[in-house]
This record gives C-alpha cells, sequence and structure tokens, in this order.
C-alpha cells in the first residue's frame, strides 16, 4: 500500500483534523495578537472609520425617513433623530402624491426613459456593427469624432444647445431631453464596440454564405449577442436619465412637463417649509434607486467602472 | 428585402443607414454647439434677437476685469479640496474592504448606495438635515457634541463646506469602485510573499498597494478637477446659490437664461469648456499609458 493509497473515511478524517488545526492557529494567532498593542491598535481604528462612515451614510437619510412619518408639530417639537410616534401615518405620502405632481413626474420620466433607452441601443448597436465589422472611407474620421466627443461635457455646451432646441421647437417638449441623451451618450458606443470584439467574424461568415444579408446578421446574430453590452447600457442610462436634473430643468419647465427631479425641486416652493411632506417625496425617488440597486449590485458595479475608464 | 443587392451595395446601404442618424445627432449635439459658443462668445447676442452684433473680445475682457465675475470659480477651490479628502478617504475604505474584514460587502454597499441616488432626492436630504434646530444639530446634541451646532447654510464662512459634505457623501463611493476594482486585481501572493518577508501593512501599501493604484489614481484626480469645475445639483437645490455658494455652472446659466447675456455666457462656457478639455486631454494621455505597460 502506498502512501497515496488513503481510504474516503480516512481522508475525510485527516481533513477534519487538518481543518480543526488550521482553526486552532487561527485562534491563537489572534489571541497572541491581541498582545501587541499596535495591532489592536490598528484593527480598533479600521473597524471606528468604518462605523464613523457607516453613521454618516445612514444617518442624514434615516432622519428623513423618520420625518416622513412624523406630522409637522411632531416633527417640530421632537428630536428630529428620533423614532415617529407611528409608522403608519401615512398621511404625507397621500399629500405629497396629491399635491406634488409625481404620478405626472413618474409618468414623464418613464416616457423619456423608454424612448431615450430604445433609440441608444438601437444606434449605439448600429454604430458598432457598423463601425467593428466593415471598412470603409472616413471610417478612422467617424472613430476620431467619437473620440474627440467623449472629451467635451455636454455641461459646459448649454448655452449654444439651448439655441438649437429652440430653433427646433423643443423647449417644453420631451423630444428636447431625448435628443440630448442619445445624442450625447458617447461612452456607450465604446462599451458596445468593446463588446463586439468578442463577437466572431466566423459568425458573420457562416451566415453570409448561408445567404443572410448584412441586416439579418446584425438582427438576428449581432445584437442577441450583444444582450450582455445591452444590459450594461439600459443600467448605466437608467441611472443617469432617472437621476437628470440639469436637462429637463432646462428644457421642461412647464408644470405638464415636469421629470421626477424637476418635481422634487419645486417643492419647497409648493410646500415651503413643510418639510415633514417633502421628506416623504424624497423618501418616494429614493425608493426606487435603492431597490434597483440591491436588485442588480454586480452588474452596477461593473457597468460603473468600465463606463468610467473607458469614458 | 436587400436579397436582389450584392454584398458590395448592400454594405454601402447599411454604412450609411446605420450611420446617418447618430452622426447627425453627435454633430447637432455635440460639435456644433462647441464651436457655437467661440462664435456666440465675441457676439451681443440676448438669446432672441435675429441679428447679433460682433464685438470683439469685450464679453471676455468683462469677464477677467470684473472679480464678481469670477468669484464662482473659487468656489470651485472649496469642491476640490473636498475632492482630495474624498479621494483619500476612498482610498482608506477601499484598502479595507479589500482586505479580510467582518462586514466588507455591507460597507461596501453602504458607502456606494448614494451614487446611483436621484440627485435632487440626495440634495434634499441635506437640505433637511442642515436646517437651523435640524437632523444634523439633534444628532451633535445626541452624541454630546452640541458646542459643534452652526447655522450650516446661513453663515457665509461655512456654508460652502457644508455643501461640500454632501457632494463627498453622494460622490465617494464611486472612486471606492474603483479603487477596488483595481485592487481586486492585485494578486494576493504578492501580499502573502511580503508578509513572510515580514513586511508591515504599511509597508505592503506602500511597496505593492500604491504602484498599482497610481494610474487610476491619477485619473481619479482629473476627473475629480473637473467635477469640482462643474458643479451644479448641490447648491442649486440646497441654496440655490445664496451666501456665496454660486458655482460657474449657476453663474453661466444665470447670466444667460436670466440676464439674457448669450454672449458673456458663452464666453465663460469657452473658458470652462477650454479648462475641462486640457484636462480631459490629460487623462486620456494618462490613461492610454496605462493600456501601453
Amino acid at each position: 500500500m502506498s502512501e497515496t493509497d488513503v481510504t474516503l473515511e480516512e481522508g475525510r478524517e485527516l481533513l477534519k483534523k487538518v481543518k480543526q488545526a488550521q482553526r486552532r492557529t487561527t485562534i491563537a494567532r489572534f489571541k497572541a495578537k491581541l498582545h501587541e498593542p499596535r495591532w489592536v491598535f490598528w484593527t480598533a481604528f479600521k473597524y471606528l472609520t468604518l462605523l464613523m462612515a457607516a453613521v454618516a451614510v445612514i444617518v442624514p437619510p434615516y432622519c428623513v425617513l423618520m420625518a416622513s412619518f412624523k406630522t409637522l408639530d411632531e416633527y417640530y417639537n421632537t428630536s428630529k433623530v428620533g423614532l415617529p410616534e407611528s409608522f403608519t401615518n401615512f398621511s404625507n405620502y397621500i399629500k405629497v402624491f396629491q399635491e406634488g405632481n409625481l404620478g405626472l413626474a413618474f409618468g414623464n420620466t418613464g416616457i423619456i426613459l423608454a424612448v431615450s433607452l430604445v433609440l441608444t441601443i438601437l444606434f449605439g448597436t448600429q454604430v458598432a456593427y457598423v463601425l467593428s465589422r466593415f471598412d470603409f472611407r472616413g471610417k478612422k474620421l467617424v472613430i476620431g469624432a467619437y473620440l474627440i466627443a467623449m472629451i467635451i461635457p455636454a455641461i459646459t455646451t448649454q448655452v449654444a444647445t439651448f439655441e438649437i432646441i429652440k430653433a427646433l421647437g423643443l423647449i417644453n417638449h420631451k423630444g428636447s431631453v431625448i435628443l440630448l441623451y442619445i445624442g450625447a451618450d458617447v461612452v456607450m458606443i465604446y462599451v458596445f464596440l468593446q463588446f463586439m470584439k468578442g463577437i466572431p467574424l466566423e459568425l458573420d461568415e457562416a451566415a453570409k454564405i448561408e445567404g443572410a444579408t448584412y441586416l439579418q446578421i446584425y438582427v438576428k446574430i449581432i445584437l442577441p449577442l450583444l444582450k450582455p453590452a445591452i444590459a450594461t447600457i439600459i443600467i448605466l442610462r437608467t441611472i443617469y436619465i432617472y437621476n437628470d436634473f440639469y436637462f429637463p430643468l432646462l428644457y421642461l419647465p412647464e408644470p405638464s412637463q415636469v421629470t421626477v427631479s424637476t418635481a422634487l425641486y419645486k417643492f419647497t416652493s409648493i410646500f415651503g417649509t413643510e418639510w415633514t411632506t417633502i421628506s416623504a417625496g424624497v423618501i418616494i425617488i429614493l425608493v426606487p434607486s435603492i431597490v434597483v440597486f440591491l436588485l442588480l449590485q454586480k452588474q452596477i458595479y461593473a457597468g460603473v467602472t468600465n463606463g468610467a475608464v473607458k469614458g | 428585402m436587400l436579397h436582389h443587392l450584392s454584398l458590395r451595395q448592400q454594405q454601402r446601404v447599411i454604412i450609411f443607414t446605420f450611420l446617418l442618424v447618430p452622426l447627425v445627432l453627435l454633430f447637432t449635439f455635440t460639435y456644433y454647439p462647441a464651436t457655437q459658443l467661440f462664435y456666440l462668445a465675441v457676439t451681443d447676442w440676448d438669446g432672441y434677437a435675429p441679428v447679433k452684433h460682433f464685438v470683439g473680445l469685450n464679453n471676455y475682457a468683462y469677464l477677467f476685469s470684473d472679480p464678481e465675475e469670477l468669484h464662482p470659480l473659487f468656489v470651485s477651490v472649496y469642491y476640490f479640496v473636498g475632492a482630495v479628502i474624498q479621494l483619500a478617504l476612498a482610498l482608506w475604505f477601499a484598502v479595507l474592504v479589500n482586505s479580510k474584514l467582518m462586514g466588507r460587502n455591507l460597507f461596501k454597499t453602504l458607502l456606494f448606495i448614494p451614487f446611483v441616488l436621484n440627485s435632487v432626492a440626495a440634495s434634499m436630504v441635506f437640505q433637511i438635515f442642515y436646517q437651523v434646530d435640524g437632523a444634523l444639530d439633534n444628532f451633535l446634541n445626541l452624541i454630546g457634541l452640541s458646542s459643534w451646532i452652526r447655522p450650516w447654510l446661513m453663515d457665509k464662512d461655512i456654508v460652502n463646506w457644508a455643501l461640500v459634505g454632501a457632494s463627498v457623501w453622494r460622490y465617494l463611493g464611486f472612486n471606492l469602485i474603483l479603487f477596488y476594482g483595481v485592487l481586486q486585481s492585485i494578486p494576493q501572493d504578492q501580499y502573502e510573499a511580503a508578509r513572510i518577508e515580514g513586511a508591515s501593512e504599511w509597508q505592503q501599501f506602500r511597496y505593492i498597494t500604491l504602484p498599482s493604484i497610481k494610474m487610476v489614481l491619477g485619473l481619479q484626480a482629473l476627473l475629480a478637477f473637473v467635477g469640482s469645475l462643474s458643479v451644479f445639483d448641490i447648491p442649486m437645490v440646497i441654496t440655490k446659490g445664496a451666501n456665496g455658494t454660486r458655482t460657474f455652472i449657476m453663474e453661466v446659466m444665470n447670466t444667460a437664461f436670466n440676464f439674457n447675456d448669450f454672449g458673456l455666457a458663452s464666453a465663460m462656457s469657452v473658458v470652462l469648456l477650454v479648462m475641462i478639455v486640457i484636462l480631459m486631454v490629460l487623462s486620456k494621455i494618462i490613461f492610454k499609458e496605462k493600456k501601453n505597460v
């Protein structure tokens, strides 16, 4: 019997012992370290800073959440850090929904979001398909145009953009912000191009031999394979468009065209210092973001990292 | 429907139709306004008049002779200082979250969440938080620091720092995730080897971590610079620019849309655009170097 011939039983026994020994050394190491003042100090310091950061992140929105369940009287006469008398007091939420135009705002943002996403993905994948699959005169120029556009932030050019939007008659029309969301979105071209590199050209060739047209190749082969990239873009753009304040503030000032951001912005002029009602509005707008984030954490981390490094 | 065309013809049709609209949009909403800014900046256009009078460099001359007009640029300095602190904090927490630590994922999530929130809602959280006898004051009372209480949004010496605080709260997680991504890509056996050689945690950071994150640190520092020049949402929502909190973008908006001086506003935009483009080009160069390494 050679050394390596061990029965399953013996193996398990051995593994158990090894694990026990490991645990013992870990505990022993920890105990030994407790006698090192420097290690104790640093560990305590690490957890202390994390605790402070956690408190700093949580306390402001926590107080808003609490305020949203308080009556105005209660809010002004008790500690803002304290719990509300009742967590079932939804009067602020009802009031803010009825008087704060939030239903309309969610509707408008929803329309803008849906149209922008569909067009952005359509145009983005088409540009990426053409740029990665064909050679043509002026191709380098097109790539260069997208490259340079990345360093021109839209926030600096709006004084001149305003003239164009006005000439197009799109002030107070959702088309204005939709055009800006799809026209000024350059980073996604790079995300799509990156993904296109991973789709083997042989697939295109095979389809061509079968008699497929280029349009069929784009629709039946490229688009389905770009799904992960499309998902990334949907996540990034949804966060961006749902959170954007600047474009709707400039181009959609009319009350009927409020978006989530501009509706909320008008709260202080509707509700004054009725902070409880305003708090309820803030919470209503924050909750969808938090839910979506918790559901799609991994994809969001990856998307943000990709977008920032490429962009 | 393209079957009757040869592949060559098909290609031309596809290239043309797939690129036409996106390129028209790119030029209409990026290149045309960027160049038009330079033209408007040498006119006295009021946003309505059909004719634009040429005024030479008057707008620039006015801009640089009036300290009032340039004050918002100094407001950026607050945000830049804030951004530097934010980067340092983000790096510290990224290193912690990347080490063996209880509850690391929870902390990562917690610190990152503010970044995905609606910016008006996030700003309003702080507007409520900073009110006189508001949540922050009550909280300071609770932990026995009532002597720290200030009129956060009223005091001219403090209000910009208060706004910077809200900005750090909102954007720290973004830096954290970028640092964390790079830290994750450093092979753990390098640290293992360093530990066996008896390197302290500081030495491990200094000789393994720091060289690996140098590029992403530089990139983020430049992004922070650009960011502090283009602050808008937070002061617009919380103070509406009162008490000396007006930023350069707000000043541009105000000049154009409230005072109808599109010429001057364009000149201001040009100054901002040129500064940002220089910084962005720098960051591209830095990042390109990284790719080649």
